[in-house]
């Protein structure tokens, strides 16, 4: 680890100010992707502006049907936050089953959205629930944020402060993690609201996908058995040492049946 | 004397206290004055040859005191990484032994070789140095696999070893094999995989060398398991430096599973750049290093068949494996797949004909060498898949098929056809034990459960013989040792009568300083907390071969027996002279010594302080003091076994396997501490079962690169992937070890493997399935299944 700066901003204001006044400067959310890269040499930022002490980062709270997350409420702290489980119970598991306890206890939601690993399980949530993702500059909507391998709308130096989550009436959240890393090899999740339901698949590809046939065939009946006969092509699957594209099509469709059984059981 | 705690108690272990306050000593934690610190420059590259090394941007950069290279290597005329053992082939030559230089001459064979040691005064001045150094590769095609390795046209690593062979060793009589199979009724045959396994132990390696330019000392402190052979070879064979003016000390070293067996060149690297450097230098590994450089084990892929009679009696059993040895021939790699390998395929079984053949390869991997059970595991995963696949096919149960074929308990000594004498055991007495203490009778009621679930269940049994205590000198040097493997121990009494030892094995988790202070307790009479055990420095303890193949019990625990037994014949003259009674006379019986029929007596402590106060003391024919040392040799192997019998269950939607139940019953001979023994039992089937359905280290075909390369992508086991175990033991004595014990650091690995995928293919059976490679990942079981059930396409 070569040395850096460390600033650590108070308000919005003074964290836009770093972020745009201090050359080569990095955001620091909860660190679990950007602490081993500068580890191991791969980044070397010059300034780390650390987001932990923005009151307005943190914190979880309803309004009528929406559930607001700040960006830098840990994975421990909506796993285990009784508004989120009265809520979307999905969202309490989903966070309750990232990494291990070391990776919730400081992981952040707003770290894992904006960092958009392939195989990270927030986004799978995030699209199928259908949020908006509050940044510092504007609101984005889950369709229009996630793009594909790391990529999302954000731009440079705009920060995620918030996301915003519309309650659904049934959702699940079913993942195969792997026994090594715990990511998601398959991650589905499935959220049903006002008739319309949404199928996101995340681990499977280069990034977190929709999955339409999955979700016209639950929007005409919400079982398990209505998407059991849907089979993914393995085409545009990621392959590696783990598991083959061929058998994570296959388990996008034993996830997708999990997570609908959840939804049902949660509902 | 009280406070005696001997043999067969369980005391908490003597070590843990410093462990678990944080006040072990590490290598890691040694701070030397005007320190410096060094980084190791790794080949990137699988195969290249090395145009040029340009050092003049590191070397112009803050704080940097040295960069050597390969170069620097040969100026000093140094040698290169000696291998402890030279084995012979079939055709009698010597094995292909290129130079393993410390570092890379013009050529990396390996990503991870290692190129450069960069020293600066500081980690980060390092890294950035090292960062600095411009090395310019000519990149070479690889081959990583042995089965690619050898064919016509495959990449060479060395110009003089043809074919990448090494070795084309063979054991066994070929003939009787060919004409028992020639009558065989059945026979039974199978193509497995033995996968590559990496050790990561929890402390990475490290060493720190400082030369003393006064003295012209060196001193190494590294994580090691046989501190004197390192010396010894490095001073001998490597540096070329008086071996009495080198000094190692291997530290409370956290754990090393055979990954810290080895002479490496790090060791050698540092303690010489320490003298050009004049400053003493630190190196510590970081994770991602450990995974390119330490060795790695395993690597097998073998054709077996067995023959049996039609009642399934086991006539011969024939073998042969490509064994693969990485980039060079570490230092004990050669004999891994071999004699540690061969001699193991008898099993505990009652095969009159064995026939071994095994080719030794070079690949551009990480040398690969001994990993904990190391020869033993792969040879009793051969034998105990293939008696499952030949009772399947026969239409026998698979234990009776085992009950038909198991030597009897009183058929020992048993001499197999492949070199060993099995002094004792009772392998039919562990397999009934096992079959109890796991409830095969309810596995039925279990399996109809599981399918009521939709899931699949099965049963695997591995009944197996290990040979450890390594090893009887003599036999080891026919099969081609280049050293001894004997141990030793001095037992110091001091005038209180409290006790040092000072052995030549080294703790790294095993418990020893509990285990050999139970001996001495029980053998002297002395208290437990009286005794402290010495491990781990060459300048305190008298000579060691160290810690690996199950050996310190069984080999430095007798060293240590004897020793205390020179202790008490010592202490019987010192008695008998103040008891004034004839020596033979002289009882010594829990501390005390005393003359037979009478009420005269003189406690331990007494007898001690006499020895060190000779005021009243027969000089003329005794010397003052009170310690002895031993040196004990064995006369054979120890032969601990027994049966492991692991339960699965499957999900056929996923493929994942859920290890539901795992017994063993294992006979390690005499059990000193009943805790330790199963705490080590317990490490060992809990890596077994990382190796059975978790563990691969993977390389990518075209690049050499090792895909698995941290703990993102190696899977390691963890505790949730583990059933409670039912440890239990059922022994029979070693006949030819002071104590009677077999050791038991290795029996939970070599068992384990074997039984979780016969358990694994016993739950898969219904759709036809004979045999499914390690580890038996969700993926792999998903495409079996898959494979099973679905109709192929035709071609």
């Amino acid at each position: 680890m070569r040395s850096f700066a460390f600033h650590r901003p108070t308000t919005l204001y003074e964290m836009s100010a770093l972020l745009g006044g201090v050359a080569d400067s990095m955001p620091l959310a909860g660190g679990m992707t950007l602490l081993p890269t500068i580890k191991q040499r791969l980044a070397a930022p010059a300034a780390l502006i650390d987001l932990s002490n923005i009151p307005q980062l943190h914190g979880i709270s309803a309004q009528a049907d929406v559930l607001t997350v700040g960006a830098m409420t840990r994975h421990v702290d909506v796993a285990e936050s009784e508004l989120v489980r009265s809520k979307i119970p999905l969202l309490a598991s989903l966070a309750a089953g990232i990494g291990d306890p070391a990776v919730r206890n400081r992981g952040t939601i707003g770290g894992s959205v904006a960092n958009n690993d392939p195989s990270a399980d927030y986004p799978a949530a995030v699209l199928a629930l259908d949020a908006t993702v509050v940044t510092d500059r504007r609101e984005i909507a889950a369709v229009a944020f996630f793009r594909g391998l790391f990529e999302t709308a954000l731009e440079p130096g705009e920060i995620i402060t918030a996301v915003r989550f519309p309650v659904p009436s049934a959702g699940g959240y079913a993942k195969f993690k792997s026994p090594a890393s715990r990511y998601a090899v398959v991650g589905v999740c499935v959220a049903k609201k006002a008739g319309k339901v949404r199928v996101a698949v995340t681990g499977a590809g280069p990034g977190v996908f929709r999955v339409a046939v999955m979700e016209a065939a639950l929007e005409r009946t919400f079982t398990p058995d209505a998407i059991a006969a849907i089979k993914l092509g393995a085409e545009n699957l990621s392959s590696d040492i783990h598991a083959d594209a061929e058998y994570r099509a296959h388990l996008v469709t034993v996830m997708a049946k999990a997570a609908v059984k959840s939804a049902l059981q949660t509902s | 004397m009280s406070n005696v705690i001997g043999i067969g108690a369980a005391p908490r272990r003597k070590e843990d206290f410093r462990f678990l306050t944080g006040r072990g000593n590490y290598v890691a934690d040694i701070k030397r004055v005007d320190m410096t610190f060094g980084v190791f420059i790794r080949s990137q590259h699988s195969h290249a040859v090395i145009r040029g090394i340009d050092k003049a941007p590191a070397l112009a950069l803050p704080g940097i005191q040295a960069v050597l290279t390969g170069d620097d290597v040969a100026a000093d005329g140094l040698g290169s990484l000696p291998c402890g053992w030279g084995i012979h082939g079939s055709d009698g030559l010597p094995m292909k032994e290129p130079p393993f230089p410390m570092l890379a001459q013009g050529k990396v064979r390996f990503v991870g070789d290692m190129v450069a040691f960069v020293i600066a005064d500081t980690l980060e001045l390092a890294r950035a140095a090292a960062e600095a150094v411009v090395i310019d590769y000519e990149v070479l095609p690889s081959v990583v696999g042995v089965l690619e390795a050898v064919r016509p046209g495959a990449p060479q690593l060395f110009d003089d070893v043809p074919n990448n062979l090494c070795c084309d060793w063979e054991l066994g009589d070929k003939v009787a094999v060919a004409t028992a199979f020639k009558k065989a009724a059945h026979v039974a045959r199978l193509s497995l995989v033995n996968n590559r396994l990496i050790g990561n132990p929890m402390e990475p390696r490290a060493a720190v060398a400082e030369y003393n330019g006064g003295t012209g000392h060196y001193t190494l402190w590294t994580t090691s398991q046989f501190p004197h052979v390192v010396r010894f070879l490095m001073s001998a064979l490597v540096l070329k430096i008086p071996e009495q003016k080198m000094r190692v000390v291997a530290p409370d070293v956290g754990g090393g599973f055979g990954v810290k067996q080895f002479h490496y060149g790090e060791e050698a690297v540092i303690t010489w750049a320490a003298k050009r450097v004049g400053r003493p230098i630190k190196w510590v590994a970081d994770r991602s290093e450990g995974f390119i450089s330490d060795r790695h084990g395993r690597d097998h892929v073998t054709e077996a068949e067995l023959a049996l009679d039609q009642n399934g009696k086991f006539l011969a059993l024939k073998v042969v494996t490509l064994a693969n040895m990485g980039g060079y021939l570490s230092t004990f790699g050669p004999n891994i797949p071999t004699n540690l390998y061969g001699p193991l395929l008898s099993g505990v079984y009652t095969t009159p004909a064995i026939y071994c053949n095994v080719k030794v390869i070079f690949t551009n991997t990480v040398p690969v060498d001994a990993y904990r059970g190391a020869g033993r595991p792969e040879a009793t995963f051969v034998v105990e898949r293939l008696v499952d696949v030949a009772a399947k096919e026969m239409g026998i149960d698979r234990v009776e098929l085992r009950r038909r074929n198991i030597i009897a308990k009183e058929s020992y000594p048993y001499q197999t056809p492949v070199l060993v004498e099995y002094d004792s055991g009772d392998p039919m007495g562990c397999l009934e034990g096992a079959l109890a203490e796991a409830d095969v009778a309810g596995f039925a009621q279990r399996k109809a459960a599981s399918e009521r679930d939709g899931k699949f269940r099965g049963l695997g049994y591995s009944t197996y013989v290990e040979a450890c205590g390594l090893a009887p000198s003599r036999f080891a040097g026919r099969l081609g040792a280049r050293g001894g493997l004997y141990e030793s121990a001095t037992v110091r009494v001091h005038p209180t009568g409290q006790v040092t030892v000072l052995i030549g094995t080294h703790n790294h988790g095993q418990g020893h300083e509990t285990t050999f202070a139970q001996i001495v307790s029980e053998k002297l009479g002395v208290a437990f907390d009286n005794v402290d055990i010495v491990f781990g420095d060459t300048d305190r303890v008298q000579f060691g071969m160290g810690t690996y193949g199950s050996r310190s019990l069984v080999v430095g625990g007798a060293a240590l027996s004897k020793a205390s037994d020179k202790v008490v014949l010592k202490g019987k003259k010192i008695a008998a002279h103040l008891l004034e009674a004839s020596e033979h006379d002289i009882q010594f019986e829990a501390g005390v010594f005393s003359v037979a029929g009478t009420d005269r007596s003189k406690t331990f402590q007494e007898i001690a302080g006499a020895a060190y106060v000779p005021h009243d003391y027969p000089l003329e024919i005794l010397e003052p003091g009170l310690e002895e040392q031993a040196y004990y040799d064995p006369v054979n192997f120890t032969y601990p076994g027994g049966c492991h019998i692991a339960e699965v269950e499957i999900d056929p939607e996923t493929g994942i396997v859920t290890l539901e139940k795992y017994t063993a019953v294992d006979d390690v001979g005499t059990v000193i501490n009943p805790m330790i023994v199963e705490g080590q039992l317990h490490g060992g089937i809990v890596q077994g079962v990382g190796q059975a359905l978790y563990e691969n280290a993977v390389y990518d075909d075209v690049s050499g690169q090792l895909l698995s390369g941290s703990f993102m992508d190696y899977t390691m086991p963890r505790a949730d992937h583990l059933p409670n175990m039912t440890i239990k033991t059922h022994s029979t004595l070693c006949t030819h070890t002071p104590m009677g014990v077999k050791g038991c650091g290795e029996v939970g690995t070599i068992g384990s493997p074997a039984a979780v995928i016969n358990s694994v293919v016993d739950a898969l059976s219904h759709l036809g399935v004979l045999h499914v490679d390690m580890p038996a990942t969700p993926n792999r079981i998903w495409r079996v299944i898959q494979d099973a059930t679905m109709p192929r396409a035709a071609e």
